[in-house]
């Protein structure tokens, strides 16, 4: 017989957890805001199907949809089945799926109808009694942004937003906030029914493997972290490029524009991650702590300065894959005068001291010539070449590149001996890719991020004080474009890399990567 | 999926591994979207006979591929060398990249296996970790393989009876860590009773389990008497060897600190290897039992004051050929509750 020593369970550790690869979601009541929308049908009834394929919904799950389409529970359930079968990364197991959508439940209503949260609370109630305890809560906000502070104030006039014996969790997807004051206000309408760590902002970007890699490279490894300083880097470019246009988005892209749609949230995200101190635990306060700093210390342009650290564009006709295509201004539902930008490039500085005096370059920008979504850190050069150049291109700064789409892995790029008799140098490249480095597949994004959301771990949220400092950095920028009611807004053909202007941004003779 | 092969009979390692290397250069130039795949190596030592099988098995295995993968299938009376080394992949689109996997197939002879270290070690990758498989004994050829390689896949329902199968992971264990496909059939329970007994409401009742129940397919008892084990060794359970019963049932007793556990492992009729079910009840009365069913598990809860209520747990069955493919994921991994719950299954075996 074995001796063992009595087990204390007098903490809240789970002894049985050790060892596993998931770790347990609570019970959780699902209700999605905006359920009919094209998120939920794209992105978050599919995200769904993939973690109950492979397990990893609690054990008891409930879901809801809310939207203002007139439909049976029936036709809400047929309406999903259709997203999971079009959007899911796997096939469906029938069994699974069937299991899935059974319960599901679909409440019809204006966001402002009382009548609506009544339902609600009394579905919420009828699935605790069949579970025999309060489930967890998570309220998704998948809605026009307009909405987010109503139906927050509707849940708390309803007593939704607070239960004793369980947690209460509300998500609000992005945008959040159209600049610095409206976030602020957001925040605060939030912040009068739910608490901080109660609200669970999203930016999908943050789930994504690589952007997590970002960390894993940086402080798993001696490698880089040397050189992570101002000594040796010498410039940042961050690029999100699309080769699609607005498509049927005109309606949201017209007040939104890329400056708002991209740079303010996940590019900024990015440079964060790439630039902070290393945090002391990961954890959501921790890293989020360490986010913040460095939000803190990028300068905001003065309106003064914001012509000549910042480009705007917007595309004009041209060919994309071989397809002629419209200018933004030709696109249905565009105002023929629109002012709205396609394309921003920006230069910030991250004023500490790792970072002092090491440009910053953000890009992004539609009906650009492909798809690709990078972050470029580019060292400094050698001081001094003592080996020939003639006959090649020469010895080359090197660069670490994160690629998030459409391949996700890392490259670093070195110089390297051309064979031959001479010495001759050009640059190569060292790649880790995912797909031949791991065996698994990258989960998407809003599996992983409704997982943490359900489970409580905001540490891929963003947090009130890092959403106004987001802001904080942008908010200059929208104003002085939105007083320059005269200047001619630049284009670029689709298809292109970009206008032409933005590489005046870049100083001490870098330029942009290509795309 | 496209394919570039090579073969020759009467050959050496060296050739198969140049062979490998000049199939890969001339993928590449062609198209330098292609690039091979540097996760792990995978030997495999199988009957001749029954070698497409495990090519099938390995093929269903899904997402999860070796990188290079070395079949070695032994043929009675064989003393020369045939192989046939195959890159497979999909052309890429739209600027992605490809990924090639490599396969060689040998065909050797008995008298190849005591050195058959020899031959694998320079067909091999280097700098990838390497994991080995003989679903078919061999255990010569295992021995020849434990300094090359980094894990040992095993699988104790297969081994006959649960002893020896296990005797036999404490042995392979010394040299190499080993990741058991018994144990990974048990991933499932050990999630799902790990986060039902995570609710603060259910976590004190760790403490007062009373009883214990796994059902199992009849061939399947190691994985059953690990999913025990796991349970034993986590909750710091006395363990003492159970009794064989009628019908190959195991039944028992274990100590916790102020009680005791009632311990039956039972094979029942099913067609899947694997669990059939678990039951933990509690000493107030209160249970927890799960039963595999269609598209996930089947739950059944009794609380304390004698309330029953039912419910389906999703998730899909990853079948034999997912359990192969989870088998060589985990080889990348390093799960430090095998081991303990090992042993403390080899406790509880009859005495």
């Amino acid at each position: 017989m074995s001796t063992t020593s009595p087990l204390n369970l007098t903490s809240t550790d789970n002894p049985l957890v050790e060892g596993l690869e998931r770790l347990p979601v609570h019970p959780t009541s699902l209700v999605i805001f905006g359920a009919t929308g094209d998120l939920a049908h794209r992105k978050l009834l599919p995200a769904l199907y993939n973690l109950a394929h492979e397990g990893q919904l609690p054990e008891r799950f409930e879901m809801i949809g809310v939207g203002r389409r007139d439909q049976e529970h029936e036709d809400f359930r047929d309406a999903a089945l259709d997203s999971i079968e079009r959007y899911s990364r796997r096939k469906p197991d029938p069994n699974v799926l069937d299991g899935l959508l059974n319960d599901m439940r679909y409440i019809q209503g204006n966001f402002d109808d009382d009548g609506v949260y009544t339902e609600l609370g009394r579905t919420l109630v009828e699935f605790d009694e069949q579970a025999g305890r309060q489930l967890d809560r998570v309220f998704y906000l998948s809605t026009a942004p307009e909405f987010f502070p109503l139906i927050a104030g509707k849940l708390g006039a309803a007593e939704l937003s607070q239960a004793d014996d369980s947690e209460v969790r509300i998500v609000v997807e992005k945008p959040f906030g159209y600049d610095l004051a409206s976030a602020r206000k957001l925040n605060a309408q939030l912040l009068e029914v739910f608490e901080e760590s109660q609200i669970f902002r999203i930016d999908h970007y943050l789930g994504k493997e690589t952007v997590q890699n970002l960390m894993a490279l940086r402080f798993a490894n001696a490698l880089f972290e040397p050189v992570w300083n101002r000594n040796y880097i010498d410039h940042v470019q961050i690029t999100a490029s699309e080769d699609i246009g607005i498509g049927t988005r005109a309606g949201y892209y017209e007040r939104s524009g890329a400056l708002r749609d991209l740079v303010q949230n996940h590019m900024l995200q990015l440079l964060a991650l790439l630039a902070m101190e290393p945090p002391t635990a990961f954890d959501a306060d921790r890293l989020r702590d360490e986010k913040l700093k460095v939000l803190e210390a990028i300068v905001p342009p003065s309106i003064d300065d914001v012509a000549e650290m910042t480009v705007r564009a917007q595309y004009g006709p041209g060919v994309v894959g071989g397809v002629r295509v419209p200018g933004y201004l030709q696109e249905d539902g565009v105002a023929p005068d629109s002012r709205t930008e396609t394309y921003a490039a920006l230069r910030l500085h991250v004023s500490n001291w790792r970072w002092a005096g090491v440009p910053f370059y953000l890009r992004t920008g539609k009906r650009l010539s492909r798809k690709l979504t990078e972050i470029a850190v580019v060292l400094r050069p050698v001081p001094h070449v003592a080996l020939q150049s003639s006959g090649s291109v020469g010895i080359q700064a090197n660069q670490i590149v994160f690629t998030l789409q459409p391949d996700e892995g890392v490259s670093v790029s070195i110089g390297a001996k051309i064979p031959g008799s001479r010495m001759r140098i050009r640059p190569v490249n060292m790649e880790f890719r995912y797909g031949t480095s791991f065996l698994s597949e990258s989960p998407e994004a809003y599996e992983r991020l409704i997982l943490d959301a359900m489970r409580g771990d905001a540490t891929l949220f963003t947090r009130n004080d890092e959403i106004e400092a987001l802001w904080g950095i942008i908010d200059p920028i929208l104003r002085a474009w939105e007083a320059d009611t005269t200047s001619e807004i630049p284009q670029y053909p689709a298809g292109s890399s970009g206008p032409d202007e933005a590489g005046a941004l870049l100083t001490d003779g870098s330029v942009w990567r290509r795309l | 999926m496209s394919e570039d092969v090579w073969s020759e009979q009467d050959t050496n390692p060296d050739a198969i591994e140049a062979a490998l290397r000049e199939l890969l250069r001339r993928r590449h130039a062609e198209n330098e979207s292609l690039a091979p795949a540097r996760v792990l190596n995978l030997i495999v030592i199988v009957d001749r006979e029954w070698k497409g099988e495990i090519a099938n098995r390995l093929e269903r295995a899904g997402r999860y591929h070796a990188s290079r993968t070395v079949l070695c299938a032994v043929e009675a009376g064989r003393t020369t060398l045939d192989a046939v080394a195959t890159v497979s992949y999909t052309e890429p689109h739209d600027g992605r990249i490809g990924v090639m996997h490599e396969q060689v197939v040998i065909d050797l002879g008995p008298e190849h296996l005591e050195g058959l270290q020899t031959i694998a070690d320079p067909v091999l990758v280097s700098e990838i970790p390497t994991v080995a498989w003989s679903p078919h004994g061999y255990r010569e050829a295992v021995r020849s393989l434990l300094p090359l390689i980094d894990v040992m896949l095993i699988d104790s329902d297969d081994e006959g009876d649960a002893a020896s199968a296990f005797e036999r992971a404490q042995e392979l264990r010394e040299e190499t860590y080993i990741v058991d496909l018994a144990w990974l059939r048990t991933t499932p329970w050990r999630e799902r009773l790990a986060a039902s007994f995570d609710l603060p409401q259910r976590l004190a009742a760790l403490s007062e389990v009373a009883a214990l129940e796994v059902r199992h397919q009849e061939r399947s008892n190691a994985s059953a008497l690990l999913l025990a084990g796991w349970l034993a060794s986590r909750l710091d359970w006395q363990r003492s060897p159970l009794r064989p019963e009628r019908g190959g049932t195991l039944e028992g007793a274990a100590r916790r600190s102020d009680g005791e556990v009632v311990v039956a492992v039972r094979p029942l009729r099913q067609e899947a290897p694997g669990l059939v079910g678990v039951t933990v009840a509690c000493a107030q009365g209160s249970s927890l039992s799960l039963q595999r069913g269609q598209g996930g598990l089947d739950a059944h809860e009794r609380t304390p004051d004698g309330v029953e209520r039912e419910w389906k747990i999703l998730g899909a069955s990853r079948g034999e050929g997912g359990i192969l493919g989870e088998g060589v994921r985990q080889a990348l991994l390093r799960d430090p509750t095998y081991l303990p719950a090992l042993k403390a299954a080899q406790e509880m075996l009859p005495a």
